[in-house]
């Protein structure tokens, strides 16, 4: 399904309208519903976030955009809400935790894959084998705390494994800036990619700050602590492969394409009909917000369009299971460190050594919750049961 | 340079109020009074008799879609397909029960040995409440449990993994008696109250499952269901004991607690106390309320 940006007007913005009822709907079912129906909301939640994020930054230093970016942004604000309402509320703070992540794995996985520039990619995979981890941790901490089994949420697409261990991840700042993109030569999809990544992981920051001091077991609320910091740094790598060159007006397009690439992905793969028609209708209304700030930008600045706006989108982003993917990264990479802008097998900058071992220098929590942990089917406590025994047999 | 002016700093906070519960209106008579006189004064913006708040409610009611499916049979080696098909609702309902409890028994497992590890490091050696003997004993009959029900589902062809819908409404049930125990600011008599509510719906869990196991005509499991009852009965009655020792302790004095009754304890239980205890309490004093009486 071949969409062209330039010719597909959708909603006007006058006709995107909504009601309580109609934004609060049921929520989808923590156990019907499949997993990567649960991704894609918590994907667009973040993707809403993150435009919500980036319009009210834009309002702050351009007073002459100020009346289109609180326009476009009331209906972002409602369309989040709708999106992010969809989930149950049986899915505890935890449960959702495992959700993120699995968000993030993912998501990254599949556009490491698809992402054009070597550089690009490998920051991507970089960043892949640490919310890895993460998963891994919360698992732990999930089995050993509440006595529940993280695959019950995962539906067997993500395994659970030590990726680079969350200890290792705490780096100096600027170990955690890359090279950005050239906004006049990078392709779409590289664009596309960046703005989709950077919003999943500053909504999944902002996620674990505000659950963290939720959880009364001393250990958990330092492990989300942890992670929480580590999921800035990721915010921080992420935002620095985007051109800071871009314009504002640019940057707004960019970001309207990235939620229109998405809803357009999420259209793509969506089993749940009710769900389906939710992304449909986002689409139309995003294809709608695109062509109004095209016609904002034609206002102020003299550009031609195609420059930066693809004439049709790339492939979508592949919701399904990277399993194969993700090992072999894991194989290959997990020894891998960020010294300056460059990743790979180096040494440490002594700055990221020195405040690794200052923030470890009282245990680390996340080593704490997962000592010794292997995920096994139905909890660390379980027996293997002659059903589980016959399901290894098959990968044997 | 000039020292910057500091505003006049009122003298430290006593130890009474750092530990003074604020949340009652007599907490703050002057501002209570303001706001009952400003609340007095509300002219709500709406009127209703409650009905729309119902009718709102209602709408989301009748969409009908449940939280999740029942679990089904996944390995059938016992019965032709005709007959599972004719059986599937009844065993659904066996597998949903059967869930709930295997998932109640293995968050139990991890809640008491919580308790475990705060009991070690905050209790006394004064002898009102649960020692970690006490307490390691039912921690293990929860685990025993849980291994049972999760051969008894997969005995039965079942998915011992599966989180069944009534299995999810316990874990929310749960959350709180979760979040008590691993709280470090929660006292021995707190943890026992949320432990207390977690004790008394496995005991209604495994009866109902005990009947329903019975009335399906599963008698091996019907059997395994009484003896986990009888366990289950004995944890109630201990937990209650404890509350109920520590609880009047506090409040009334030791010299003036009832002789307490003696709880009843299985053979196996009876042949532990009997051996020397292999843990040894702290000598931390056993947190008191800090609560200064006005």
């Amino acid at each position: 399904m071949a969409l062209d940006l330039m010719k597909e007007k959708g909603t006007p913005l006058e006709q995107q309208k909504f009601d309580w009822r109609d934004i609060v709907q049921v929520p989808t079912s923590k156990l019907d519903d499949d997993a990567f129906t649960r991704v894609r909301i918590i994907l667009m939640n973040g993707i809403e976030s993150e435009a919500l994020r980036f319009q009210h930054a834009c309002a702050r230093v351009n007073k002459e955009l100020q009346p289109a970016l609180a326009r476009v942004r009331r209906i972002e604000q409602h369309q989040q809400t709708m999106i992010n309402w969809l989930l149950p509320a049986d899915l505890s703070p935890l449960e959702t935790t495992i959700g993120f992540e699995q968000v993030a794995i993912e998501v990254t996985a599949s556009v490491a894959q698809h992402e054009p520039d070597p550089y690009l990619a490998q920051v991507y995979r970089f960043g892949l084998l640490e919310d890895f981890d993460h998963l891994y941790r919360f698992s732990a901490l999930m089995d050993r705390v509440t006595g529940a089994d993280a695959n019950n949420i995962l539906q067997c697409y993500t395994d659970i494994l030590p990726g680079r261990p969350t200890s290792l991840e705490h780096r100096a700042p600027e170990d955690d800036l890359r090279e950005c993109y050239d906004r006049k030569t990078a392709q779409p999809i590289s664009k596309l990619n960046a703005g989709t990544i950077m919003a999943g992981e500053n909504q999944t920051h902002d996620y674990y700050m505000t659950i963290g001091p939720m959880f009364a077991d001393p250990v958990a609320r330092q492990l989300y602590a942890e992670i929480a910091s580590i999921e800035e740094q990721h915010v921080t790598q992420y935002e620095s492969i985007i051109d800071p060159e871009e314009t504002w007006l640019e940057k707004w397009l960019m970001h309207e394409a990235t939620e229109i690439y998405n809803y357009y992905s999420c259209l793509a793969y969506e089993t749940n009909p009710r769900v389906k028609a939710i992304w449909d209708r986002m689409l139309a209304y995003e294809l709608g917000h695109l062509h109004y700030v095209m016609d904002v930008f034609r206002k102020f600045e003299k550009r031609d369009l195609s420059e930066f706006i693809p004439a049709s989108l790339p492939e979508p982003i592949e919701y399904r299971s990277h399993r194969n993917f993700v090992r072999k990264v894991l194989k290959e990479e997990v020894s891998f460190r960020a010294q300056g802008k460059e990743i790979g097998k180096k040494p440490e900058t002594s700055a990221s050594r020195s405040y690794r071992e200052q923030m470890n220098s009282k245990g680390s929590p996340s080593e704490m919750i997962a000592a010794g942990y292997k995920w096994k089917p139905g909890t660390e406590l379980a027996e293997e049961t002659p059903d589980i025994k016959k399901l290894e047999k098959r990968v044997a | 340079m000039k020292s910057r002016e500091m505003p006049e700093r009122r003298a430290e906070v006593t130890e009474a109020e750092l530990f003074f519960n604020r949340t009652g209106i007599m907490a703050n008579p002057d501002l209570g009074a303001e706001l009952l006189q400003g609340a007095k004064k509300t002219i709500p913006s709406s009127e209703s008799d409650g009905k729309q708040v119902d009718a709102n409610r209602a709408d989301y009611l009748n969409e009908g879609l449940p939280i999740g499916s029942p679990p089904v049979i996944v390995i059938n080696d016992q019965q032709g397909e005709e007959a599972l098909a004719a059986d599937a609702d009844r065993m659904s309902v066996l597998l949903d029960k059967l869930g709930e409890r295997l998932a109640f028994e293995r968050q139990g497992t991890r809640l008491y040995e919580a308790f475990i590890q705060k009991l070690e490091q905050i209790a006394s050696e004064e002898s009102a409440g649960p020692s970690s003997e006490d307490l390691r004993h039912i921690c293990e009959e929860e685990l025993e449990h849980f291994k049972v029900l999760q051969k008894a589902i997969s005995g039965i062809g079942g998915d011992a993994t599966v989180e069944t819908p009534s299995a999810d409404v316990v874990g929310v049930l749960s959350y709180g008696i979760m979040q008590i125990v691993s709280d470090p600011r929660t006292t021995i008599p707190q943890t026992l109250q949320a432990i207390l509510s977690a004790e008394l719906a496995d005991n209604d869990g495994w009866q109902m499952l005990k009947e329903l196991a019975g009335q399906l005509g599963f008698s091996d499991l019907e059997t395994k269901c009484e003896k986990a009852f009888e366990e289950e009965q004995e944890h109630l009655e201990n937990v209650r004991g404890w509350l109920s020792e520590i609880t009047l302790s506090e409040g009334v004095g030791e010299e003036r607690i009832p002789e307490p009754k003696t709880h009843r304890r299985s053979a196996k239980r009876l042949k532990r106390s009997a051996e020397p205890r292999s843990s040894k309490r702290t000598k931390n004093v056993r947190r008191k309320s800090t609560k200064k009486r006005k």
